[in-house]
């Protein structure tokens, strides 16, 4: 197994009384894809936003347990929270592009973190747009408002927003959620492109999916991770009945 | 079937004839001031003093100080709303602090104009030594704007989805960087139609610089903030109940110039509601 990227140790997390997560324990490699499936509610969208602290801006919530990110407690005080965020990219089921051209939504994080100057924009805006797999449908739009991109576009113009950042770790919550199966297509390509660089972490919108692009496969339940390996084998020779009835169809 | 149809035609009558009732007042309103108002108005009277305890000349100190009152106001009462409603609608947690904050806000906008002009005089005007000066008055008014002002501008920033304010906080961007690049210009438009209804409120009010501001006669301009100034709301009320043998056509004038201060700001704020909601992308 390659290097661990990130542990996650001994995580339940709670809603105000209601139990979101329970008691869970799992390492994501480096430079893979880790898939995060299972049915609504079991905790999967609630873990990726634990990675990168956006459930900071929840209310009334309780985090027990660690996660470390490159052997760091991202938990602890000293952890410069925008920083994480830059490290740790995400992006959204719904594709949703700030108001403003193309152009101004991939810069929007550079921009933040102070990075400017025509050359360096110039070279943020060619390598984020052509990894998303956008930079040829877009290159002569890119003064356009990036509302009238089609959905599909949006979608990869917000992974190129992610991107960069250059950020190490990418979340993908149900990315292709909104999508058509050609949209579908070239985000999981641009997918596989982007894992040599970086560790990916996705919640797939079907089990099928989830087969398409797993290297490792974690199936979460009820805020429970009931089974979590090699995707090959996880998906062919499931250990655990629930997994099993999961991936067959029994329920979901 | 016939008697439905009757029914129906019966119905929208009287809806048409409720929607004229709500108009109507105000269009004779307009059409009577307008009539009666714009002999009076001329360069002359628009530019000059008073004269003859006002039968005659014009009303320009009138004029300047609504126009200083107004801009005071704002000057006063825009950062400390903006302020409130940022702090209100993205900081603030729910408590029973902020609950009471903003039942407080439901409350001053209830307050009669003159209790604020009671509240002036002892505070502005005696307390803080300030006389019935143009900084009292403005700062009054103020106070009297902003439960307006950081209610419609709390509004505006949370009808702001919050997706955005969690799509800037994944990139890196801090609270207040989320706030500045996103969300305050998307909630600009509503901020400034709010902004500006309050100091109309504040423009057109007699009742708060009456006691903190208002010179009856004052055929002089202002020096300084700390100077008295005869204000439009206020010289209208004068010349109509104070001087005896006033011309009518001059105090229709007086309300005509008023009129058309209010209705200028009004139809400003308008034009920039509708032009940026067409420029809106969500």
């Amino acid at each position: 197994m390659p290097k661990t990227k990130i542990n996650i140790k001994n995580i339940s997390y709670f809603y105000g009384e209601k139990q979101a997560l329970n008691n869970v324990t799992l390492d994501v490699p480096e430079k893979e894809i880790t898939v995060f499936f299972g049915p609504a509610g079991g905790g999967k969208t609630t873990i990726l936003r634990l990675i990168n602290r956006l459930n900071d801006l929840v209310e009334g919530t309780k985090l027990e347990g660690k996660i470390y990110v490159d052997g760091r407690d991202i938990y602890s005080p000293e952890t410069n929270v925008p920083d994480l965020r830059r490290q740790v990219g995400m992006v959204f089921a719904l594709p949703l592009p700030l108001p403003g051209t193309v152009r101004e939504n991939v810069l929007y994080g550079p921009m933040l973190a102070h990075i400017n100057g025509r050359a360096q924009e110039d070279e943020i805006l060619y390598r984020s747009l052509s990894q998303a797999a956008l930079w040829d449908e877009v290159k002569d739009r890119l003064d356009d408002p990036a509302s009238e991109l089609s959905g599909g576009q949006q979608q990869r113009l917000c992974i190129a927003r992610s991107l960069a950042l250059e950020p190490d770790v990418l979340l993908l919550d149900e990315p292709t959620s909104g999508l058509d199966p050609i949209s579908t297509a070239k985000v999981e390509e641009s997918l596989f492109a982007l894992k040599e660089e970086y560790t990916i972490i996705i919640v797939p919108h079907s089990i099928q999916q989830a087969g398409r692009v797993a290297d490792r496969a974690a199936f979460f339940l009820m805020g429970e991770l009931i089974e979590y390996k090699p995707g090959k084998e996880l998906f062919t020779n499931p250990q655990q009945e629930k997994t099993e009835d999961y991936i067959t169809g029994r329920f979901g | 079937m016939k008697k439905r149809y009757l029914t129906q035609k019966v119905g929208f009558s009287l809806l048409v004839i409720a929607a004229l009732v709500v108009v109507l007042p105000i269009l004779l309103v307009i059409g009577i001031i307008v009539a009666r108002g714009i002999g009076a108005i001329d360069w002359t009277y628009l530019t000059t003093m008073p004269l003859e305890g006002m039968k005659e000349g014009g009303i320009f100190p009138a004029i300047l100080g609504t126009l200083l009152l107004t801009l005071g106001t704002a000057v006063a009462a825009i950062p400390v709303g903006v302020g409130g409603a940022i702090y209100l609608s993205e900081y603030a947690r729910d408590t029973v602090l902020t609950r009471a904050i903003r039942l407080a806000i439901i409350n001053l906008a209830g307050i009669p104009s003159v209790v604020y002009g009671l509240f002036g005089l002892g505070l502005f005007v005696l307390f803080l030594n300030f006389g019935t000066s143009i900084l009292a008055g403005s700062l009054t008014l103020a106070i009297m704007t902003m439960p307006i002002i950081i209610s419609s501008a709390e509004e505006a920033l949370r009808a702001v989805p919050t997706e955005f304010r969690t799509v800037s906080a994944s990139l890196g961007g801090s609270r207040w960087q989320g706030i500045r690049h996103i969300v305050l210009p998307q909630a600009l438009p509503g901020i400034i139609t709010g902004v500006i209804l309050g100091l109309l409120r504040a423009a057109g009010e007699t009742a708060p610089i009456l006691f903190t501001v208002a010179a009856f006669y004052l055929p002089r301009l202002p020096r300084s903030i700390f100077d008295q100034t005869m204000a439009l709301p206020y010289h209208l009320y004068v010349i109509s109940t104070q001087v005896p043998g006033m011309p009518v056509q001059m105090q229709y004038g007086t309300a005509l110039v008023l009129l058309i201060f209010v209705l200028s700001l009004n139809i400003f704020a308008s034009v920039i509601r509708s032009y940026y909601r067409r420029k809106r992308e969500w």
